[in-house]
């Protein structure tokens, strides 16, 4: 009973805290990504400005441009300026573009309607084949510049390259400026970032809901890690397991009913399932070991999870509501933070080798690992949910920054906040 | 008339709010200093219709003893090899003490933490800093501090001590602390 109103002025302080850092101007921290590998074979495509996108704020063709090219697939074509200028109208010529070496083709145009919106419509073409390969007209507010590009680059890449794009979803990660520590979501490019939460306090471990509404987290805010689910609309959060000793490690199942976190509360550290209200909490480990970074296969059925039962931090994997598990990893002495590809066929991984800790990849029918990167400070795999590319956390010059790099090792990307470290990446889901 | 009711009636009312502040008693905080007048019995407020209430009485011995860096007790900390967590002997003593002081003193509340160096996952350190803090809590538990007395929790790799990637940081943050409640 003593305890009460000591919690309750550590909660009010840090409630005051919280209220007077999300009050405080907040700092620009827009990540800036540099490409700094690419594919082999890239599609060479020219997206010619669309007719009247003057109209709109700028960007929309070069947004469409950069992030196709920033999938390491594409290379986009310099175009110069045409007359007439050609739109998703026009007749195609076909021979002009072939000539220079454009094996796709966008062309579009802006027109203003009388509410105020605006009309974007645009075509895409099979130079090669000499075809049209379909179009869409979307009608935006000019506030939506870049999400209107972001779909109709999503609409090329999945034309060209028959897997869904990605440029639509965002992602999340924790920046770390002197003292300060805030979760942000930006658009997968980087742009457009908010603050969700800013804290004196670490952050750590955002996993988003399967639908991409809410985040959960863990937070040190009350002098020890405790969960949390963040609901994005309207901020509000609710504490999901703080309970005596650490709680940590929180992982949403497929349907977004449970959460599976590592809890101490019994000794040691031990896998939970709980329900994102707190209620429902019930054991499913039952090891004298460490058993942490818990996640579900896409399908529900399995927990992946890092233990050292074994003697040295390994991933095993163990039946979702429970049972005996099985080891995954076999090389090298130390396999931590498992991710499970969108399509479960492989694992994404953390592994130490020669004092490098780097992402590797496991393909899980053959067994063959691959490392994807040449850092030595890797954390924090996260999937795209196209799973063609692996978004994590290095350092780079001493500096946190955020890397992707695609399954096949060979597309790189960086991420970097200006004065600040970032790590934590989590990528959310397809936005429906 | 009536007036002169009401007037009687609101004086005796005022009188009543100023006795409800108290009795008049000096503040019960006794002058022990050595430059006290003779025959002082109390100090501070007097004739003001406050009393003084102090908690701190019995806690003070015990708190400088903490505080006091020739006492052992103001040590807290639990220093640990890479990847381990077993307590090393030459802390055994500062535990000892520790739970002695814990038994002596059954209101003691304490918060181990532990924590990491900066090096592998970020959630697996919050394990290994939970697995140290809860070695030091079990070492305290066997010398007859009780359970409701402590909580370990764990930082992770989170609040280095040490800034930096040279192994002396490394050492510095590879540790549990011991805090009593008012310490965090």
């Amino acid at each position: 009973m003593q305890r009460t109103p000591v919690r309750w002025n550590r909660l009010v302080a840090s409630v005051v805290a919280l209220i007077v850092l999300l009050a405080a101007p907040l700092a620009r921290a827009q990540l800036s990504i540099e490409i700094t590998g690419a594919g082999a074979n890239r599609i060479p495509i020219a997206i010619v400005p669309f007719a009247g996108e003057a109209a709109l704020p700028p960007g929309l063709s070069s947004i469409v441009r950069a992030d196709l090219e920033r999938s390491g697939l594409f290379r986009g074509l310099e175009v110069p300026t045409l007359i007439p200028h050609p739109t998703e109208a026009s007749n195609v010529d076909y021979a002009e573009w072939r000539s220079r070496l454009a094996d796709a083709l966008v062309l579009g145009s802006v027109a203003a309607r009388p509410d105020g919106r605006f009309e974007v419509r645009f075509r895409l073409y099979d130079v090669v084949k000499q075809t049209s390969l379909g179009g869409v007209a979307f009608t935006l507010a000019k506030e939506q510049v870049r999400a209107t590009a972001h779909r109709i680059a999503d609409y090329v890449y999945e034309k060209l390259t028959g897997q869904r794009g990605v440029f639509s979803t965002r992602i999340a990660y924790v920046v770390k400026r002197g003292s300060r520590y805030e979760l942000q979501i930006a658009d997968a490019d980087g742009a457009g970032e908010e603050t969700a939460l800013a804290s004196f306090e670490p952050i750590i471990s955002p996993a988003w809901s399967p639908g991409g509404k809410r985040l959960a987290y863990v937070s040190f805010e009350n002098k020890k890690p405790v969960v949390y689910v963040h609901s994005l609309l309207d901020g509000k959060r609710r504490v999901v397991a703080n309970f005596k000793g650490s709680n940590s490690a929180p992982a949403w199942s497929p349907d977004g009913s449970k959460l599976a976190v590592s809890l101490s509360r019994e000794g040691g550290s031990q896998l939970y399932l709980i329900n994102p209200d707190g209620s429902g909490v019930r054991r499913l480990t039952s090891s004298s070991a460490i058993d942490t970074e818990p996640r579900f296969s896409p399908d529900g059925q399995w927990i992946y999870f890092t233990s050292d039962r074994g003697g040295s931090p390994q991933i095993y994997r163990m039946p979702a509501d429970g049972g005996p598990a099985q080891r995954v990893t076999f090389d090298g002495n130390y396999n931590v933070s498992p991710r499970i590809s969108p399509d479960g066929k492989s694992l994404a991984y953390i592994a130490r080798n020669d004092g490098k800790f780097q992402v590797t990849l496991l393909d899980l029918a053959t067994q063959q690992t691959q490392i994807l990167t040449d850092s030595d400070r890797d954390e924090s795999p996260s999937f795209a949910p196209n799973g063609r590319m692996i978004l994590f956390a290095t350092v780079i010059g001493g500096r946190g920054v955020l890397s992707a790099v695609s399954v096949d090792g060979g597309v790189k990307q960086r991420l970097t906040v200006t004065a600040g470290d970032v790590r934590e990446p989590a990528w959310g889901p397809f936005i429906k | 008339m009536r007036r002169a009711i009401w007037i009687v009636a609101l004086t005796a009312l005022l009188a009543a709010c100023a006795g409800t502040g108290g009795e008049q008693a000096p503040a019960a905080v006794e002058d022990r200093s050595p430059g006290a007048a003779p025959g002082a019995q109390s100090q501070g407020v007097q004739g003001k219709g406050v009393t003084g209430v102090d908690l701190t009485g019995t806690q003070a011995g015990a708190m400088s003893a903490l505080k006091d860096p020739a006492n052992i007790l103001s040590k807290r900390s639990v220093y640990y090899d890479f990847d381990k967590y077993d307590i090393k002997d030459e802390y055994k003593p500062l535990i000892e003490a520790h739970a002695k002081y814990l038994r002596v003193h059954p209101d003691a509340k304490m918060l181990i933490q532990g924590n990491t160096d900066e090096r592998g996952s970020r959630e697996y350190n919050v394990a290994l800093g939970q697995r140290r803090a809860d070695g030091v809590k079990g070492m305290l538990k066997l010398l007859g501090a009780k359970e409701d007395q402590i909580e370990s929790v764990s930082l992770g790799e989170e609040k280095p001590k040490a800034q930096g990637t040279s192994e002396e940081a490394y050492a510095q943050n590879r540790r549990s602390d011991m805090l009593y409640k008012g310490e965090y």
